[in-house]
């Protein structure tokens, strides 16, 4: 299953709520959810912590377009939009967490 | 000038995901028209406001960073960044595109304390 | 949203006549929209448009007038850098026509 992950980790609980809730899968983090995969954020702690369960990835023009496209963490995948589309294809389903 | 309010504007959210940051600049230009003293925190998700090197050509999205260079211009030069967000983010001074003045929490506290007007996004 | 149409092309512009899209400009809009607004472009002229456009170049805003006047006079020279001065020139505004003329949107922080 595809999480799709889009507020700031530290500014919303979201984040702790879908890794508390969900089993295992793919982890999207898009809009203002791709500062937590940036080095030094106090959430990149929490992604690291949870890579054995989860496949993380960060939409690069997001991370870009907040001038941090240079401070991604180790473990997690740069997609573009092609990358985001392959995700939803390639899951069974997929959640938008609001 | 004597007569002039003390105008504290407090930034809060990160640019682009939500409409908020823009909005905030606007009126802090627009207002900048009644010569009052003003002053722009940066807390919480705010810091990232200020990140250098923003790129959104990616995501379509007009890039209003260069417009805190302006503040300038604007007689808007008391910008304050909480040091205990930007030390969250893995930020430092040095990755702001405009110069700023780092404050403890407990001075932004004390900050807020002398204003006479706060405006809050 | 309406169109203006100069040398056999279309451009965009919004309903008070600023051009949609900053990539549309060129010297035949800018003396097509100084036109309407009744003004005939000398080098005085140019020289602000100029300036109005590098400046949105660099800050993404098109300034306010005080703005603007503030740094005309810093880059052109004081004589420049006032309302006298300006206003001979763009009679209506020179934040509201020179941003037209430069094919900019309409100033921020302008009421």
């Amino acid at each position: 299953m595809l999480h799709i992950i889009n507020k700031s980790t530290l500014g919303s609980s979201t984040l702790d709520t879908c890794l508390n809730t969900a089993t295992g899968g793919d982890i999207l983090l898009i809009e203002d959810a791709v500062y937590a995969a940036t080095k030094g954020n106090a959430s990149a702690a929490v992604l690291q912590a949870a890579m054995g369960r989860f496949k993380f990835h960060v939409l690069m023009p997001d991370l870009e377009a907040r001038g941090l496209g240079d401070r991604l963490i180790e473990g997690v995948s740069p997609v573009d939009y092609g990358g985001f589309v392959d995700l939803t294809v390639n899951n069974k389903s997929c959640q938008s967490w609001l | 000038m004597s007569d002039a309010k003390k105008f504290m504007f407090v930034n809060r959210k990160a640019p682009y995901g939500t409409i908020y940051a823009l909005e905030s600049l606007e009126v802090v230009l627009i207002s900048a028209a009644f010569d009052q003293d003003v002053s722009l925190v940066f807390l919480d998700d705010g810091v990232y406001q200020l990140k250098k090197g923003q790129q959104t050509k990616g995501i379509e999205t007009k890039n209003f960073s260069p417009a805190y260079r302006a503040l300038e211009d604007y007689d808007v030069e008391k910008l304050y960044v909480e040091k205990e967000a930007m030390e969250a983010r893995g930020l430092t001074e040095e990755d702001f595109l405009v110069d700023v003045t780092v404050l403890s929490r407990a001075e932004m506290g004390a900050l807020m304390d002398e204003q006479d007007v706060v405006l809050s996004f | 949203m309406a169109n203006i149409e100069v040398g056999g092309k279309s451009y965009e512009t919004d309903e008070e006549g600023y051009l949609v899209n900053l990539s549309d400009w060129n010297t035949d809009v800018a003396n097509f929209m100084a036109q309407t607004e009744n003004i005939t472009m000398t080098d005085q002229h140019w020289e602000v448009v100029n300036f109005l456009r590098e400046y949105f170049d660099e800050y993404q805003i098109a300034p306010a007038v005080r703005v603007l006047t503030k740094a005309i006079g810093k880059k052109l020279g004081a004589e420049k850098g006032t309302s006298e001065y300006l206003y001979g020139l763009f009679p209506y505004g020179p934040g509201k026509q020179a941003c037209k003329i430069a094919g900019l949107p309409k100033p921020t922080g302008c009421i």
